[in-house]
C-alpha cells in the first residue's frame, strides 16, 4: 500500500491539490458552474498540449524550446489550410497539420543527434527558425477553422458537467500515449531518459529513439497548435506563452527535469492547477505581476515539498 | 634506515582505519617515510590502497589513527592542506581541466610557471605551448604535464599512482631517472606501481596492504617479488566449496566465440581466445592491461583495429550493441550503474533487452513478457516485487537482475565484467552457482573478475592478460592465487599464449 502510494503519491497529491482549488474558488466566486467550467477547460488545451509534448522530450532526457513556436506553424497551417475548406477537406487539413508536426519534431531531433550540439541550443535556434515559418505561412493572423471542428471544443458532453474540450483532450492523449507506453519507442523513450549508456548496451537504438521522441513532441504541439486555432477561429503566427508555462506543468507534474521518471497523467494535472490558481487570483482581482510571484512560489514549494517525501520514503 | 632519519620521519601514517556504512575499507595501515626515500605501496584489488592514498592526501578524514607530516598531526583533512603541508599526489587520471589553456591550468593551482617549464623540458617533452588547449594534447603528455606540475611546487613528498600506466618507454625512462634524481636531492617519493620492473629499479622499500591492514615493510632487494607477492595474498584459501566440480570442462565441437589477434585503443595490443559452450573462461588482469577494451570489442561497443571475431565458426563483426546481441552476446557491465536503469522498474529492466532481440518497433505482447520477467524473477530469486525502482534493491539483488534480464531474454554468450564487485558474500555464491547453472546449460561465458579468488569458484579455465596481450592459460584446478597473481604481474617467463 505505501509503495503503491510512493509510485502514485505525485499525482494524488496533485489531484487533492486541484480539488482543494476547485473548492476555493467555489467559495470566492459562488456561481462558478459549468460555464466558467467550459471556459477554464478550454482555455487550458494549447497549455495541456504543449506540456504534453514537453514531457515527452524531457522523460526521454531532453528539452524542447521550439514548443510554442511549433505550435504557431501548426495553427497558422490548419488555419490556411481550412479557409473556406470543406469537410472532406478539413479532414485533410487536420492530417497535413499532424504530419507537418511530426516533421517538424523529427527535424529538432535529427538535428540534435546528427550534429551532437546540445538539445537545448538546437531548439532554441529552432524556436527562432519555426517563428519565421509560421510568420512566412501567415504574416497576420488570418485564416479560419471549418465551424465542425470548431464545435469539437465547445460546450458540454453527455453530462452538463464535463466539457467536450477535457474529453477531446483525453480522447487524443490516450489515442497518442497509450499505444505509445506499451510499444517498444514507449520504453525505450523511458531507457534513453533513465541512462543512455544502460539503454545502448541493452541494444537499445539511442539516436532513432530521440529523434522519435521529438517526433512525438512535434505531434502533440501541432494538436496543440490546431486547438488554438479551433478555439479562436483563425490562425495566430506569433507563438503564444507556452513554452515556460510547459516546463512549469511539467515539473510540477512529477516529471523529472534529467529524464527517465514521470508520465502524461501528472503534468495534465499540473497544467490545470496552474490555470485555476491564475484564474481565481484574477477572480479575487489580484495585481497580475503578483500573479506570477505566486505561481513560482507555488511550483517551488510543491516540488521541494515532493523531494521532501520522496526522502523520506527512500530512508525508511 | 638510519637512527637519524627514523627519528624524524617526515611523513608517519600509523593505525589509520576507515569504514564505509558496514564495509571496512581500512583497518590498520601504516607507512612511514623519511627524507630522499622511495617507498613503493602495494597491494592487491581491494586491499585499501585507493582508500588509503585518499587518506593521505587528505581528500578523506581516517575514522583512527594518525597522520603526521614532520611530527605534526594533521587535522583538518583537505587536499589544498595536505598540499600546503608538502604532500602532492600525482593521480592515474589527468587533473587538468580539458577545456582550459595549460596556462589557466597553471594559475587555477598557483604553479610557478618558469618552473613547471623547466620540468616539462627535463621529463623530455618539447613544442608545447602554455596556450595550448588541455583537451587537444594526447594522454601521455597529460601525464608528464600533471607531473611536471608536482614538481614545480617543490613538494616534500610527492605521491605517484601509476604514473606510467599510459606512457611510451622512452616517457618511463625519463620520468623514473627524474623521480631517482629527486630522490637523491632528498624528496620523497610514494611510488604506487603493478610493475615490479619499475619498483625493483628505483624504490627503496614496498609497504605492503592486505585487507586494509599494512602487512609487511621489506627492503627492495633482488627476488622480493616473490615476498611481496605472498604477503599481497596472506594465507591461501580453502577451495571454494561452491565449486560443482573440479574435473575443468572439456570443450568439444566448434568454439561458440574465436577470437585472433585483437587489438583495439592503445590498451588491447593482441588477444586470442576460444571460447565453447558449456564453459566459463575466466579472464584475470590487472587494471588498465586492454580487458576493458576486448569487452567493449565483443559488445559491439568498440571497432577493432585489427583482429577477427567468429560466432561458431562465421567471421561476424558488430556496429553496435544490438548486432551483438541479436548474434546472442551480451555485456554485462561490472558497474551496475551503468547497465541498468536505476528509476525504472525490475519489470522494465528485465523487459529491455527482450526489445533489441524480439520486438519490432510494435507493441510488446503483454502475456508472453510478464511471463518471461516472472520466470526471470523466480529463477534468480530476486527479492523484489517486480514493480518497485530497481535502485530500491540491494547490490547483489541489481546485479541479479542485470545478467538475469540476458537470460530472459535468450541470451547463451555472456561477457560478465566483474559481477561480483561490492557485493556481498552470500550473493557472490548465489552468483557462482547461476554462472556454473548457466554453463551447464550449454552458455558460454567469458568472465573477468578482479577478485583472483573467484576464478577457481566459478571458472573452467583462466586466461591472464598482461599489457594488452594473453601471457598464460591456466586450468582451474592449477588456479590459485598464487600462480594467478605471479602471471597478473607479468612475472612467469611464458611467451604469449593463445587461449
Amino acid at each position: 500500500m505505501t509503495r503503491h502510494f510512493l509510485r502514485h503519491g505525485w499525482t494524488a497529491g496533485l489531484l487533492a491539490i486541484l480539488a482543494l482549488l476547485f473548492v476555493f474558488t467555489k467559495i470566492i466566486q459562488p456561481d462558478f458552474g459549468t460555464s466558467g467550467l467550459d471556459s477554464l477547460s478550454r482555455a487550458m488545451l494549447p497549455f495541456a498540449f504543449a506540456t504534453a509534448a514537453m514531457a515527452v522530450v524531457v522523460i526521454a532526457g531532453g528539452i524542447d524550446l521550439s514548443v510554442a513556436s511549433m505550435m504557431a506553424v501548426a495553427g497558422v497551417t490548419a488555419a490556411v489550410l481550412m479557409d473556406g475548406a470543406g469537410d472532406g477537406m478539413t479532414v485533410v487539413a487536420v492530417v497535413i497539420v499532424l504530419l507537418v508536426g511530426l516533421t517538424m519534431g523529427a527535424i529538432n531531433g535529427a538535428l540534435i543527434v546528427v550534429t551532437r550540439v546540445p538539445d537545448i541550443v538546437v531548439t532554441l535556434a529552432m524556436l527562432y527558425v519555426w517563428e519565421g515559418v509560421a510568420l512566412l505561412i501567415l504574416h497576420a493572423p488570418g485564416g479560419s477553422a471549418t465551424p465542425w471542428l470548431r464545435e469539437l471544443i465547445v460546450g458540454p458532453f453527455i453530462f452538463p458537467w464535463l466539457p467536450r474540450s477535457l474529453v477531446f483532450l483525453a480522447v487524443c492523449l490516450v489515442v497518442v500515449w497509450v499505444p505509445l507506453k506499451r510499444s517498444k519507442l514507449g520504453l525505450s523513450i523511458y531507457a534513453i531518459g533513465s541512462n543512455d549508456l544502460a539503454a545502448y548496451r541493452s541494444g537499445v537504438s539511442v539516436g532513432r529513439t530521440r529523434i522519435a521522441a521529438y517526433a512525438v513532441c512535434g505531434l502533440f504541439a501541432a494538436i496543440g497548435g490546431l486547438t488554438l486555432t479551433m478555439s479562436t477561429g483563425n490562425g495566430e503566427p506569433i507563438p503564444g506563452p507556452y513554452l515556460m508555462a510547459s516546463v512549469a506543468a511539467v515539473v510540477l507534474g512529477g516529471v523529472v527535469l534529467g529524464g527517465g521518471k514521470g508520465a502524461l497523467l501528472g503534468p495534465i494535472i499540473a497544467v490545470i492547477i496552474l490555470r485555476l490558481v491564475r484564474m481565481d487570483l484574477t477572480l479575487m482581482s489580484v495585481d497580475p505581476n503578483v500573479t506570477t510571484i505566486v505561481e513560482g512560489t507555488i511550483m517551488v514549494v510543491v516540488v521541494m515539498f515532493g523531494g521532501v517525501l520522496a526522502y523520506r520514503g527512500r530512508h525508511k | 634506515m638510519t637512527d637519524q632519519q627514523a627519528q624524524t620521519p617526515l611523513l608517519d601514517a600509523k593505525g589509520v582505519s576507515k569504514r564505509f556504512g558496514a564495509v571496512v575499507a581500512l583497518e590498520d595501515a601504516s607507512l612511514t617515510i623519511s627524507a630522499g626515500q622511495i617507498v613503493a605501496l602495494m597491494g592487491a584489488n581491494g586491499a585499501g590502497k585507493s582508500t588509503f592514498v585518499k587518506i593521505l592526501t587528505g581528500a578523506l578524514k581516517p575514522d583512527t589513527g594518525h597522520v603526521r607530516i614532520r611530527g605534526t598531526e594533521r587535522r583538518v583533512g583537505s587536499p589544498a592542506e595536505a598540499r600546503r603541508s608538502g604532500l602532492v599526489p600525482v593521480y592515474q587520471e589527468p587533473s587538468l581541466i580539458p577545456d582550459l589553456s595549460i596556462a589557466d591550468n597553471l594559475r587555477l593551482g598557483d604553479t610557478p610557471v618558469a618552473d613547471f617549464q623547466h620540468w616539462v623540458h627535463e621529463l623530455g617533452i618539447d613544442g608545447l605551448h602554455l596556450d595550448d588547449m588541455i583537451s587537444a594534447l594526447p594522454l601521455a603528455t597529460l601525464r608528464i604535464l600533471d607531473l611536471a606540475r608536482a614538481l614545480a611546487v617543490k613538494p616534500d613528498v610527492l605521491l605517484l599512482d601509476e604514473m606510467t600506466a599510459a606512457l611510451p618507454t622512452d616517457l618511463v625512462e625519463k620520468v623514473l631517472d627524474t623521480v631517482r634524481k629527486q630522490a637523491d636531492a632528498g624528496q620523497s617519493v610514494i611510488y604506487i606501481s603493478h610493475r615490479f620492473s619499475e619498483i625493483a629499479e628505483i624504490c627503496d622499500r614496498a609497504t605492503v596492504l592486505r585487507d586494509g591492514a599494512t602487512v609487511g615493510d621489506l627492503p627492495i632487494t633482488p627476488g622480493v617479488e616473490e615476498k611481496v607477492v605472498e604477503l599481497m595474498l596472506g594465507a591461501v584459501l580453502d577451495k571454494d566449496p561452491t565449486r560443482t566440480s573440479t574435473a575443468a570442462h572439456r570443450p568439444e565441437g566448434l568454439p561458440r566465440v574465436t577470437v585472433r589477434n585483437l587489438a583495439a585503443g592503445a590498451k588491447l595490443q593482441d588477444v586470442s581466445l576460444d571460447l565453447y559452450r558449456g564453459e566459463v573462461l575466466g579472464v584475470v588482469a590487472l587494471e588498465g592491461q586492454g580487458q576493458d577494451q576486448l569487452f567493449d570489442v565483443l559488445a559491439g561497443m568498440v571497432s577493432p583495429t585489427a583482429g577477427t571475431i567468429a560466432l561458431d565458426g562465421k567471421t561476424v563483426s558488430f556496429n553496435h550493441p544490438a548486432d551483438a546481441i541479436a548474434a546472442g552476446l551480451s555485456f554485462v557491465p561490472g558497474d551496475r550503474a551503468d547497465g541498468l536503469l536505476m528509476e525504472r522498474s525490475v519489470h522494465e529492466n528485465i523487459a529491455l533487452p527482450q526489445l533489441a532481440r524480439f520486438a519490432k518497433w510494435g507493441a510488446i505482447g503483454m502475456k508472453r513478457e510478464a511471463a518471461t520477467v516472472k520466470k526471470a524473477i523466480d529463477r534468480l530469486q530476486i527479492d523484489t516485487r517486480a514493480q518497485g525502482e530497481v535502485q530500491r534493491l540491494s547490490g547483489g539483488n541489481q546485479q541479479k537482475v542485470t545478467i538475469g534480464r540476458w537470460i530472459a531474454a535468450g541470451v547463451d554468450t555472456l561477457l560478465l565484467f566483474d559481477p561480483t564487485r561490492g557485493i556481498d558474500v552470500r550473493t557472490k555464491r548465489q552468483i557462482y552457482l547461476l554462472v556454473r547453472e548457466l554453463a551447464q546449460q550449454g552458455a558460454a561465458v567469458l568472465y573477468y573478475t578482479s577478485e583472483l579468488a573467484e576464478v577457481p569458484a566459478a571458472c573452467d579455465r583462466a586466461m591472464v592478460i598482461f599489457n594488452g596481450k594473453v601471457v598464460d592459460v591456466i586450468e582451474a584446478a592449477d588456479a590459485d592465487e598464487q600462480t594467478l597473481m605471479r602471471a597478473a604481474y607479468g612475472l612467469t617467463a611464458t611467451a604469449a599464449v593463445s587461449a
